[in-house]
């Protein structure tokens, strides 16, 4: 079991310091930050609202993460099939599951540091009022579920092909089918011509009825089963398609 | 138990329709270098992804070191060292860095990895390069790269796809020394279709083409087998013309007497029969009453590239 864990570990060491080997990890924490940022005070109307929350800063991350956590996992599985390094990792001895595993943890605890960035934000509203912590942080917990839910599902996409600019695309375009899932718009196309339990299940699909659920100070099991299902389904497909994958 | 370290049989593998490997049998022990011979799309790197366990083949058993590949992948891999086919490796990793990452996940500890570190970096030679991302090395220096990383764990056997492919004369050279002096403890195949590589370094030469396994056999009974047709061939310093040519070939009793000016005062006579071989004491006391000065005489050797051209067009015409 150390081994297991241990080799995971490397992988993840390789994965995370490789985000900071080049100038992205700059470029997509100052992105992240600024977005971050940008939205909350000018769409968001921080200061307008005069309240001491961060709604105005969680609101928008579904949307963020839509754009950004595709950015960062793009490159996860595309690059090795791209340059043939695919061919040097499943060669060594370990399991296709710990290098998905180990892959997919860096590219989420990467967006962790990137949460971790926009803690300013946090003790500005402190200063300024006196906020619910316990709802931020429930918040930052179900934002960075989210996140890994995001990137579960790119991670997976990106093993479809050698293309990064691909991956990217098809995993937004997914990634906003499952946060429009949650639409009175879809749901309403869908209610038209379905039983119920679709338009339920479709619903409960959605990313964004869970996370406004959280973003109230909600964590309730269902939301947290279904992050932690999907990140685990779309890990499983993961592996099962690096199996086929990997030799196109 | 067996004392191959790779022992393959009946492997198969297609694609679609495509059948890139027919019933391959090969096997290997330590100490021996195989030389894996074939065209482009011959099946050669297919084979090798499958003896590595990147690809399952859809028929046959492969053993490494006597443990079942497709029942025990994460042992049988322990023993192998690998370089794929153009040597891929993480460019925007420093070489150090790289190495050490291929160690540590074959299970080096961290003793035993900073030795092994020191040891490619003099034995491959990468010392200059060390602290270099890999994307800014030249073709040769990726490849030694790739060549360490196969090595960093020193595994009982060492399978390179094309290891001299993109490489200059001297750099070829220098890898083909390097290959015979770790070859005498490791089981070694090397894929290449440069013959000569496998004449300088090669105690056994394997010859695929259309997925099917066509020859296996050292170098020098390949050549030997193929030197059994041969033709002899003498070089005299004499001027031979029309009429003098006619009556060397008359006096000579063979099926084929071809006779080639080589330079302006010396010829060659090519013998060569389809039913029996020539002899070469016979033909030169046969010549000699022709008063014709000899200066040199043996039978024309044949090249591993010739006798690959043989086997693998017999094949395709097939």
């Amino acid at each position: 079991m150390d081994n297991y864990l241990n080799k995971t570990y490397i992988i993840l060491d390789r994965e995370l310091k490789g985000y900071f080997r080049t100038p992205l990890a700059s470029i997509f924490l100052l992105v992240f930050l600024a977005l971050s940022s940008g939205m909350t005070f000018f769409l968001g109307r921080f200061f307008e609202r005069d309240q001491a929350d961060l709604t105005a800063f969680f609101s928008w991350h579904p949307w963020l993460f839509l754009v950004l956590m595709p950015a960062i996992g793009m490159r996860l599985w595309a690059e090795e099939r791209r340059s043939g390094t695919i061919e040097l990792l499943i060669t060594l001895p370990v399991t296709n599951t710990q290098l998905v595993v180990g892959k997919f943890l860096a590219s989420w605890i990467f967006t962790l540091i990137a949460l971790i960035l926009t803690m300013p934000i946090w003790i500005t509203v402190n200063y300024l009022g006196e906020p619910d912590n316990h709802v931020i942080l429930i918040s930052y917990s179900g934002s960075w579920l989210m996140a890994g839910a995001f990137l579960a599902l790119t991670s997976c996409l990106s093993v479809l092909t050698k293309n990064q600019v691909i991956a990217f695309i098809i995993s937004s375009i997914s990634g906003f089918v499952l946060i429009m899932a949650g639409f009175n718009l879809v749901l309403s196309a869908v209610r038209s011509w379905s039983p119920n339990w679709i338009t339920e299940t479709i619903s409960s699909m959605s990313f964004l009825s869970h996370f406004s659920r959280i973003q109230m100070g909600v964590f309730d099991l269902s939301t947290l089963v279904f992050f932690v299902s999907m990140i685990i389904l779309c890990l499983w497909i993961n592996v099962q398609l690096v199996q086929v994958k990997k030799a196109d | 138990m067996s004392d191959k370290l790779i022992n393959a049989t009946n492997l198969k593998k297609s694609f679609d329709q495509f059948i890139a490997v027919d019933n391959i049998d090969l096997s290997v022990s330590r100490g021996e270098v195989v030389g894996f011979l074939g065209p482009n799309g011959a099946g050669k790197s297919t084979t090798m992804k499958m003896l590595t366990g990147f690809l399952e083949p859809d028929n046959g058993e492969i053993f490494i070191n006597n443990i079942n590949l497709k029942s025990d992948p994460l042992k049988a891999k322990e023993y192998i060292g690998y370089l794929p086919e153009g040597a891929p490796s993480y460019s925007d990793m420093i070489v150090a860095d790289f190495l050490s990452f291929v160690g540590k996940m074959r299970g080096l500890n961290d003793n035993s990895l900073s030795y092994r570190l020191e040891e490619m970096a003099n034995q491959i030679n990468l010392k200059d390069m060390w602290n270099r991302p890999i994307e800014t090395l030249s073709k040769g220096f990726k490849r030694r790269v790739g060549i360490a990383q196969a090595l960093i764990h020193d595994p009982d056997i060492l399978i390179l796809d094309e290891p001299t492919d993109g490489l200059d004369p001297n750099q070829k050279h220098e890898m083909r020394n390097l290959i015979k002096r770790i070859s005498t403890n490791k089981a070694i195949v090397i894929s290449t279709h440069i013959l000569e590589e496998v004449e300088a370094v090669c105690s056994r030469a394997v010859i695929i083409s259309n997925g099917k396994l066509l020859a296996n056999d050292t170098p020098k009974n390949l050549e030997n087998k193929f030197l059994n047709k041969n033709t002899l061939s003498i070089k005299v310093s004499n001027k031979i013309n029309n009429v003098f040519s006619k009556e060397i070939k008359s006096l000579l009793n063979y099926d084929d007497v071809k006779i080639q000016k080589t330079d302006i005062s010396t010829h060659t006579l090519l013998v060569s029969d389809r039913r029996k071989n020539p002899n070469l004491n016979t033909v030169l006391k046969q010549i000699s009453k022709l008063k014709l000065d000899v200066i040199e005489a043996n039978f024309q050797k044949v090249s591993l590239e010739e006798i690959f051209r043989t086997i693998t067009s017999e094949n395709n015409s097939k």
